[in-house]
């Protein structure tokens, strides 16, 4: 076998790796999808209307709690990676003859598998609710697919920080800290509504981006015509930073 | 190709770079290992033994030296070189989500044995070390003892040329112990090199064919466990009177010279070190006897590791570590 197919199968042995935890903790599995639903619960029905959001607020919540499911997504890859670096499993497969990037491929396909899982699961759990996307099929994959790429480069970031601090401790901060950097987003409320300086803040974040884009493409309130421009470069610009950080801080573990 | 399975020539590593302030974690250490035996290295905690495990498993690059393994150059050949070794690091490497066989399984495919052959392996190793019955339960739930051994397993699955132990005991109960260095005798006959550290000198007197000592990062002393004990005077024997009045008369009665002798009056003990253990003993009993000399307790024992580092140091590294 070649350099090339032994990454490939390498990388598919550490992807299921991932599936055969699923298998054993499937409880752990399903509060992990379970989690986000009770957001959508939460905010749509007990809490109830965003600020500034008049009309349809499922329509506007919707799109905003899968944009932060995949932001939380983040600390989910940052643990496991942190988990793998203190019981020194990493350092087992670095000191096995298999393909060096099989590692972090593997992490990326399983952490995407899950993601798309959660994402398909709101949206069944939305459709229940009643909500509906007005986007027609395109729009739907659009929006998966927008909302796939922001997790993509939350992943990447997520690896980037497990290697960089390699410490438990540090997984904690990052669990606490996602919740506020997740609520300065549009997810919730329209930015409009909030004071101006706040506002700005809320809009530059990424995350708001994407949530933008994706109500426009489920023909939702909040919906911006030209988002996806900055749904797709947001993303992309992340990952253009974080995910060779993360490759050469892996080549750099032997240091 | 010589003989030598490892050999290790001047290699320094400083963490963080050698221009800052950082001590040197290998300060130009020597090693060589010949093939199908057992090498410890043995010395305090920040010796240097991680380091140097990690250098020789492709996980860390020395900053100088030359260090070959297996034939194999451990930066230009690192490939080469893990094809052909196992690593038992200090922490359990394995997923604790996962169930041993499983364990065994995802390592045997991640060495391209393909799924059959890695599933005979799993099976075989779980049966070699009377794991079989507990294969499908959750690594999490295996006792130290187990765990180290199915890592040990794993890190056996394509029969490695050389093995490095890292610690394999430390934090195992006295049965676990027994256990690991149960399966570490196994090894030898088959033919595999091992290099393991310890900090603990029965561990390398158990295993090992010859022991390195290390100190601040090189080796202070090299040799057979007979050799080195030689060097720091063997056994000992440790003698408490009942009278601390009587110390002065008990040290002249014992068969070594006096300098050699190290006594405590607190604590009414005297120390010497002996060459033949019984002869030593039926000795001091004998003379003590004849000379009215009553003793409270009499004990044989080996050196500490303390006492084994003073001599060939002559500093207590240990003791300053632990502080």
């Amino acid at each position: 076998m070649t350099a090339a197919t032994y990454a490939l199968t390498d990388s598919w042995t550490m992807t299921r790796r991932e599936l055969a935890r699923w298998k054993r903790q499937p409880v752990a599995v399903l509060v992990g999808l379970v989690f986000p639903v009770m957001l959508l619960l939460m905010f749509g029905y007990l809490v109830g209307g965003g600020r500034g959001v008049s009309g349809d607020y499922l329509g506007f919540l919707v799109p905003g709690m899968l944009a932060l499911t995949m932001a939380f997504g983040l600390e989910g890859t940052m643990l496991a990676v942190t988990q793998d670096l203190n019981k020194g499993v990493i350092d087992r497969f670095r000191s096995m003859p298999m393909a060096n990037g099989a590692v972090l491929v593997g992490r990326s396909a399983a952490d995407m598998l899950q993601s798309a899982l959660g994402l398909a699961v709101l949206l069944a759990v939305a459709a229940a609710l009643g909500w509906r996307p007005h986007g027609g099929a395109a729009g739907l994959l659009g929006a998966v697919g927008l909302l796939l790429l922001f997790r993509f480069a939350m992943l990447w970031i997520g690896i980037h920080l497990a290697l960089v601090a390699g410490k438990p401790e540090l997984v904690q901060a990052v669990q606490i800290l996602v919740w506020p950097v997740g609520f300065l987003s549009n997810a919730f409320a329209d930015p409009g509504s909030m004071p101006d300086w706040l506002g700005t803040v809320v809009q530059w974040n990424p995350m708001s981006h994407t949530a933008t884009a994706v109500r426009d493409l489920f023909g939702g309130p909040g919906g911006e015509p030209g988002h996806v421009g900055a749904a797709v470069l947001w993303p992309l610009a992340l990952l253009a930073v974080f995910l060779p950080l993360a490759v050469r801080r892996f080549a750099r573990l032997s240091r | 190709m010589t003989d030598a399975a490892i050999t290790v020539e001047d290699v320094r590593k400083t963490y963080g770079g050698g221009g800052g302030t950082n001590r040197p974690a290998l300060d130009g250490l020597d090693l060589t290992v010949a093939r199908g035996t057992v090498h410890a290295v043995l010395g305090p905690n920040g010796a240097g033994k991680t380091t140097l495990v990690r250098i020789l498993a492709t996980l860390l690059r020395p900053d100088a030296g030359r260090v070959e393994v297996a034939g194999c150059d451990v930066v230009r050949e690192a490939y080469a070189v893990r094809l052909r070794i196992g690593l038992l690091g200090q922490h359990a490497a394995l997923d604790e989500e996962l169930g041993g066989r499983q364990n065994l399984e995802l390592f045997g495919r991640l060495y391209h044995l393909g799924a059959r052959r890695a599933r005979a392996r799993a099976g075989e190793l779980l049966e070699r070390f009377e794991l079989a019955d507990t294969g499908h339960k959750a690594v999490k739930q295996y006792s130290g003892g187990m765990r180290r051994r199915l890592d040990l397993a794993a890190s056996l699955i394509t029969e490695p040329e050389v093995l490095f132990l890292d610690e394999p005991t430390t934090g195992l109960d006295p049965r676990g112990r027994a256990e690991v260095w149960e399966s570490v005798r196994s090894l030898v006959g088959g033919g595999t090199t091992v290099l393991l550290t310890t900090q603990y000198l029965e561990e390398a007197d158990q295993l090992a064919d010859r022991i390195s000592l290390v100190d601040a990062g090189r080796v202070v002393a090299d040799g057979t466990a007979d050799e080195l004990k030689a060097a720091t005077g063997g056994d000992r024997i440790d003698i408490v009177l009942r009278d601390a009045g009587q110390l002065g008369a008990a040290v002249a009665l014992l068969p070594v010279p006096k300098d050699t002798v190290s006594v405590d009056t607190d604590r009414r003990l005297l120390s010497a070190p002996v060459t033949d253990r019984m002869a030593a003993l039926a000795g001091v009993v004998r003379a003590l006897e004849e000379a009215g000399v009553e003793a409270e307790d009499i004990s044989l024992r080996r050196p500490t590791l303390d006492e084994v580092f003073l001599r060939l140091t002559g500093h207590d590294d240990r003791v300053k570590e632990a502080a």
